[in-house]
């Protein structure tokens, strides 16, 4: 019984480990570097859209955000709107999340469009 | 192409929330003899600014900051700005030091929540010299500054704004004229005389290098286009917005 306890503690630091150090909640990135744009509400009315050219996604609408696969929505998180021809306004994001913060993202979004 | 707002608070020493007694007892800055670091600032401003150069490494950690770090003050501020700032201190980062404490649901849009941001103190002349005197020794990080890494130039404003807001996006978060462009970030329109150029190329190049968790995203400029972005709010900067 006990080999098997330290395996299972072991295993859960390991995982933890591997998310990196500095890995935060999908809800407090979203907080930090979304809804400067895509809004408090996740409904494309952040504090910068009075001026951007191109409006921001609403991740509320769920036909709009069906529209997407998650690996574009990866990929548009990591490397901005252009890398999926979209606009220069989002900007890449993998410089300051990792992959697995990204994938958390992904699931976060499809709880703010319900979809 | 743009509006005008009243800017008021400011961001070296703080963009956003400076604590009430802050603002009720101005600073006093502990005599100048040199020294450099903790110990030549006093508690008001220590309560605001780190000058420990500690990385930043949680949301929680940027969050709470109330001010910019200053560790790095002597090799990131031109040091007539920050004495004529001191006396006359304006918000430089319209919605704070960290936006998301300080915006509320608007009828349109997200709005700044003006209630929640408080001045910075503002300092005499005599206050101000002494200051900057103590924050033009603070060095941290020189390594990630290379001396002359920018090559003085210049470009045409309409060019530099095209590099800027079209090509690059960066009008997304940043002001290029008083209450026109994003308000997250700091106003760009006075970057040219408020930051040194080579620690400008230098953030904009590797801004994680700075600040891990920063929402400053890192968009890979190339050479060039670093070096166009600073002509340009060096060119911004000369512009006469009153």
């Amino acid at each position: 019984m006990k080999p098997l306890f330290f395996i299972l503690i072991f295993s859960a630091l390991s995982l933890i480990a591997m998310r990196g150090a500095g890995a935060e909640t999908a809800k407090d990135n979203y907080k930090t570097y979304c809804i400067q744009c895509h809004g408090l509400k996740g409904d494309g009315k952040g504090i910068n859209v009075p001026d951007m050219s191109t409006q921001p996604r609403n991740h509320t609408d769920a036909k709009d955000m069906s529209s997407r696969t998650d690996a574009e929505l990866f990929k548009v998180i990591k490397e901005g709107g252009q890398a999926i021809n979209k606009s220069v306004q989002m900007p890449p994001w993998g410089d300051v999340l990792s992959d697995a913060e990204i994938n958390d993202l992904v699931k976060y979004l499809h709880e703010l469009c319900k979809c | 192409m743009g509006h005008t707002i009243s800017i008021t608070c400011g961001r070296i020493f703080s963009w956003m929330s400076v604590i009430a007694v802050l603002v009720l007892s101005p600073p006093v800055l502990a005599q100048n003899t040199g020294a450099t670091g903790k110990g030549a600032l006093d508690d008001s401003c220590l309560g605001c600014h780190s000058v420990s150069g500690k990385v930043v490494d949680t949301l929680a950690k940027l969050w709470s900051r109330k001010g910019p770090d200053l560790s790095s003050a002597g090799i990131k501020y031109k040091k007539e700005w920050l004495i004529n700032w001191l006396q006359n201190p304006v918000r430089i980062r319209p919605a704070g030091m960290f936006y998301g404490n300080h915006i509320k649901p608007g009828p349109k849009n997200d709005v700044i929540d003006e209630s929640s941001l408080i001045k910075h103190p503002q300092l005499s002349k005599e206050e101000a010299v002494r200051a900057v005197d103590v924050l033009m020794g603070l060095k941290a990080h020189q390594e990630r500054i290379k001396q002359g890494d920018y090559k003085p130039g210049t470009i045409p404003l309409r060019i530099g704004e095209l590099v800027f807001d079209k090509f690059k996006g960066c009008m997304t978060c940043h002001q290029i004229e008083p209450g026109f462009g994003g308000a997250s970030g700091p106003e760009m329109y006075t970057a040219g005389k408020r930051l040194q150029e080579d620690y400008m190329i230098s953030f904009m190049r590797d801004p994680q290098k700075w600040e891990p968790k920063t929402f400053m995203p890192n968009k890979h400029l190339d050479e060039g286009t670093l070096q166009k972005i600073v002509h340009y709010l060096r060119v911004l900067s000369m512009e006469d917005f009153k």
